[in-house]
């Protein structure tokens, strides 16, 4: 089960919990069994296929580029965190 | 249609002349009218020195000379400072020290630092600061671009 | 320090664009030339704020030598959507209405139409005479103004995101975003000294020296090429094809070399209104920024409201840290509060955090990236307020920072542990440091010490690189190279390729001519355009072990390469020989790297200063200046320390001058580079500095960005420098003279 971390902002959802566990071999299935334990969840994280814009996704301390397809071990740490970019092109 | 006046200089040595109306500075002259692009414009109110060019043995903003008062004078730009092909010796020590990031401030500041060592061949620091206070850069923190005019000013061949 | 030894990486070769930028050869954005060009002027609003209620442009139009006149109305009508130019969705028409206003101008300088002409003399006497009729409308400036009800709104559309969250709440308050871990009040409850502060930061620019400047020609075959200054070759292509609506494909963006950038020439500004003039005249427009319109008419970094709240143990250990952040956004919502957010803290170990931001519109022009963006004010608050708990603790201010570093396995506020991270190694280096150990004598004489944080970013580059038959290389890449880096990006292919530096002749491709890459910013352009090359290098290496293993009839995995020498048993055959007889064996030889790597690892940087203030005219003189920062690996040193250099200095006119100084009605009363006062020559010592290098595991040579962290602690460091020096703790930037005069008289009475 890998440990996922839930920013303060959606801590309302999961009754409170800043960790909360979660099964899945990639971030998109994590996020499935996610919506299935919290109901409402996986509106806040995903936006049609991908996460919305403006999180991305560290595993293990490492954001990812793959997003929603990024591969997740038994006991990753997962966290949703705040997109940074370089700059904005507008 | 405005009347163009017939301007005849010297740039970098080799006699030159153009048409440009009264209005045009001569950073202007030397950028769109003699494709001399090696001068830039960062304000075009003399605050920056990127366009800094040596007239008549000072160094000048071109962005605050008109160009018709180039009739008669002599001018040297960035083109004007190597030697054939050949980099003078402030150029070699500006890329042996990384004196410079972007570049868009080097040209101004190789003639500024040119015209500094042609009349004072072993300036202080302060003095090589002082000199160059109204060239800006905004990459290098001057810290490399001070190191290379020293070095440049310790090198044996700085042409006169 | 790495101790893996290298052929060409940490080696200083003269950059390969050397020659042409010390000769004035170097061709940037205003600089290029066209048959038939023509020059183009922007209008801009007087207005801060303002309903357009009639434009005209016939008197304009009808001014002999003008071809073309552009408006919001000459973009492609239809409803609004959402687009997601790589910063997250955003409507169109924010995005068309900060190239050419529409409805209303949101800030002076806002453009609101544009001319071409076939002199740039014309086209400025054209500009003055396009009638815009306008109806003002009261303003708001500053964040706290912009939040309190009944503010005057910016975007009456707006509605405040709240936690993530959608609301109907309209205001000036684009989001609020909050970070937590722990137990805040059980954090304090167990300090034994808490401090709490405010601190307000004014609007800085980036101050590049070159301003924008794009040409565009609409072509006949349906074409717009463009050829522009720029972080972004890609970004230009993407926005401009965007707002245009016309595919990707129909654009070709050409870079052109690029006066400095620090993030304020990733937005784009002017290469779709270049487009628009282009299109109507069919001929090409060359749009050139004055030093008024980039101050008031791009992206300068946001102003802020920031307060602090740290609570500590007698023993050192920070308990609890709290922080409300309230940036101005300037006309449009991202004001890169939420990195100020998560960088505000990162330093330390902190087990109980709560961090509240705000990203507020203001009636500014849009703020855009500056270099670690949001990271500075947020340093400028939290260090002056660790540097005030670590004097009444009475520690040493290094030593306090040490016991409360953030290690490999910390926890950040915005949930990530740290993987391999080189904060204790920048402050170790900082309290070893001669600077920090030599004496400071003299009266109004203070040192002061900070540390600052950001995380680099990777994101998408591609490289190619083709053998020449002499043993050089041809590498192209698509970084834009605003510093020197595609030296750094060739001295990693040639270390890899086993040649000399000199033997890689690199260049920036064109948008037809290679892989997508993602913007010369965050950090990443040696690093993730680095790796590009590496993967590029590598695929060209097992190339040519395969034409050795033809030429020797053996196994290509029996064949060892070993710089610049391919060996298999007794034959053996230097880079160079092999080279010349490709042909023969099969043909040229092109490798190719395209990645979006993970392993951007983040660098920690300190600043040390020793500062002297004038007591009666309160100017701040820098004795000494040392910066320290994590490079992981320093490919070429000389560049590393230029980021350091260059990045400290800016801090250091952040700290001491630099600001938009505003009227009431929202003008900025000092757009030269006279009065907004950035540092000269004459106002600095050498900057010092000392690289470390705890080596990124996420990169094949270790490498970490170093472009930004080092803007992040000058500011705070020079307040606490102030602070020793005259005794007066200052909260607002900038310091400048009337404000530490101000300072020390308050005190004294």
């Amino acid at each position: 089960m890998a440990e996922v971390h839930i920013p303060a902002m959606l801590r309302e959802l999961t009754g409170g919990r800043a960790m909360v566990e979660a099964a899945g071999s990639t971030v998109r299935e994590v996020v499935e069994d996610l919506e299935r334990q919290w109901p409402g969840i996986r509106e806040r994280l995903v936006d049609g296929t991908r996460l919305r814009a403006n999180l991305s996704v560290a595993v293990d301390g490492e954001v990812s580029p793959l997003g929603l397809a990024e591969a997740v071990e038994p006991l990753s740490e997962v966290h949703f965190v705040a997109a940074i970019k370089g700059g904005a092109p507008t | 249609m405005h009347n163009k006046v017939h301007v005849r200089t010297t740039i970098n040595g080799e006699p030159r002349e153009f048409l440009c109306e009264p209005r045009q500075s001569l950073l202007e002259c030397l950028r769109d009218v003699l494709g001399l692009t090696g001068a830039k414009e960062g304000c075009n109110d003399g605050n920056c020195g990127a366009c800094t060019v040596i007239m008549d043995d000072r160094i000048v903003a071109s962005c605050l000379v008109l160009g018709v008062e180039a009739e008669g004078a002599a001018i040297t730009t960035i083109e004007g400072i190597s030697q054939g092909s050949r980099l003078h010796p402030i150029q070699r020590a500006f890329l042996q020290n990384a004196a410079l990031q972007c570049g868009i401030c080097t040209p101004g500041f190789i003639v500024a630092a040119k015209a500094l060592l042609d009349r004072e061949p072993h300036p202080s620091e302060e003095r090589i600061r002082t000199y160059l206070a109204n060239n800006l850069c905004r990459c290098t923190g001057y810290d490399k671009i001070v190191r290379a005019v020293q070095q440049a000013a310790a090198s044996e061949e700085v042409v006169r | 320090m790495s101790d893996r030894q290298y052929a060409v990486v940490g080696t200083r070769p003269v950059r390969h664009d050397g020659a042409d930028k010390v000769t004035g050869r170097a061709l940037y954005g205003a600089d290029f030339q066209a048959a038939d060009l023509l020059h183009g002027c922007v209008l801009r609003s007087p207005h801060s704020h303002a309903r357009i209620l009639r434009i005209d442009t016939s008197k304009a139009m009808a001014l002999p030598g003008v071809k073309a006149v552009v408006t919001a109305a000459d973009f492609p009508q239809g409803p609004d959507r959402m687009v997601d130019l790589g910063d997250g969705d955003v409507p169109i028409s924010y995005v068309r209405g900060n190239l050419l206003a529409s409805g209303k101008v949101l800030y002076r300088g806002h453009a609101v139409a544009a001319v071409a002409a076939v002199s740039q003399h014309i086209a400025e006497e054209a500009a003055g005479l396009i009638e815009v009729e306008y109806q003002p409308l009261p303003c708001v400036l500053t964040a706290p103004e912009a939040m309190q009800e009944g503010a005057p709104l910016v975007h009456e559309d707006l509605k405040t995101k709240e936690l993530g969250q959608p609301t109907d709440r309209a205001g000036n308050v684009a989001e609020h975003l909050r970070f937590a871990m722990g137990d805040i009040d059980a954090g304090f409850a167990a300090a034994d000294v808490v401090v709490e502060r405010e601190f307000r930061t004014a609007t800085v620019h980036q101050g590049y020296i070159e301003p924008h400047a794009a040409t565009a020609l609409w072509n006949n075959d349906g074409r717009v090429l463009i050829w522009c200054s720029t972080q972004g070759a890609f970004i230009v292509r993407d926005v401009t094809a965007c707002v245009l609506d016309i595919p990707v494909s129909r654009l070709k963006v050409t870079p052109m070399e690029i006066g400095g950038g620090f993030g304020g020439k990733i937005t784009v500004y002017l290469e779709p209104v270049a487009a628009l003039l282009s299109r109507k005249c069919g001929r090409p427009v060359k749009l050139v920024m004055t030093r008024k319109d980039v101050f008031e008419g791009t992206g300068p970094t946001p102003g802020s409201f920031i307060r602090v709240k740290i609570g500590a143990r007698n023993d050192g250990r920070i308990t609890a840290a709290q922080a409300y952040l309230a940036y101005e956004a300037g006309a449009n919502p991202g004001s890169m509060v939420v990195p100020g957010a998560m960088c505000i803290f990162a330093a330390y170990d902190i087990a109980n955090v709560a961090i509240d931001c705000y990203d507020v519109v203001v009636n500014k022009p849009s703020t855009q990236a500056y270099r670690a963006p949001g990271a500075t004010n947020a340093a400028f608050a939290a260090e002056t307020v660790v540097d005030e708990i670590a004097e009444k603790l009475a520690l040493d201010p290094i030593e306090f920072r040490l016991r409360n570093a953030a290690k490999e396995g910390t926890r950040r506020a915005d949930g990530p542990k740290y993987r391999r991270i080189g904060c204790v190694e920048v402050l170790e280096t900082m309290k070893q440091h001669p600077h920090y150990n030599a004496p400071l004598e003299g009266p109004h004489r203070g040192r002061g010490v900070a540390v600052g944080f950001w995380f680099n970013i990777g994101f998408p580059s591609s490289c190619n690189i083709s053998v020449n038959a002499d043993g050089t290389v041809n590498l192209v890449e698509g970084s834009t190279d605003i510093g020197g880096s595609r030296t750094s990006i060739a001295m990693q292919a040639a270390e890899v390729l086993g040649i000399a530096a000199e033997d890689v002749n690199p260049s920036v491709g064109d948008t037809d001519s290679i892989g997508y890459t993602s913007m010369t910013g965050g950090s990443r352009t040696t690093f993730a355009t680095g790796w590009a090359a590496w993967e590029a290098a590598q695929d060209v290496m097992r190339q040519m072990k395969e034409r050795a293993a033809k030429l020797w009839g053996v196994d290509p995995a029996a064949i060892t390469a070993e710089t610049g020498l391919f060996r298999s048993g007794e034959n053996k055959l230097t880079f160079r020989e092999l080279a010349a007889r490709l042909v023969e064996t099969g043909g040229p030889i092109v490798g190719r790297g395209a990645v979006n790597p993970k392993g951007a690892g983040g660098s920690f940087a300190g600043s040390i200063v020793d500062v002297e203030v004038d007591p009666e005219t309160g100017k701040v003189s820098i004795l000494r200046f040392t910066s320290v920062q994590d490079a992981g690996k320093a490919i070429h040193p000389s560049y590393v320390e230029g980021q350091m250099q260059g990045g400290s200095v800016q801090g250091i006119g952040w700290a001491l001058n630099e600001e938009y100084f505003m009227s009431s009605d929202g003008a900025m009363l000092n757009s030269s580079f006279l009065d907004y006062r950035m540092p000269t020559a004459l106002d600095l010592p050498m900057i010092d500095t000392a690289i470390v290098e705890v080596p990124n595991p996420g990169h094949p040579f270790g490498v970490r960005g170093v472009g930004e962290a080092n803007i992040v602690p000058p500011p705070a460091a020079i307040a606490n420098a102030i602070y020793r020096a005259a005794g007066v703790r200052m909260r607002r930037l900038p310091m400048n003279p009337p404000a530490i005069m101000e300072a020390i008289w308050d005190q004294r009475d």
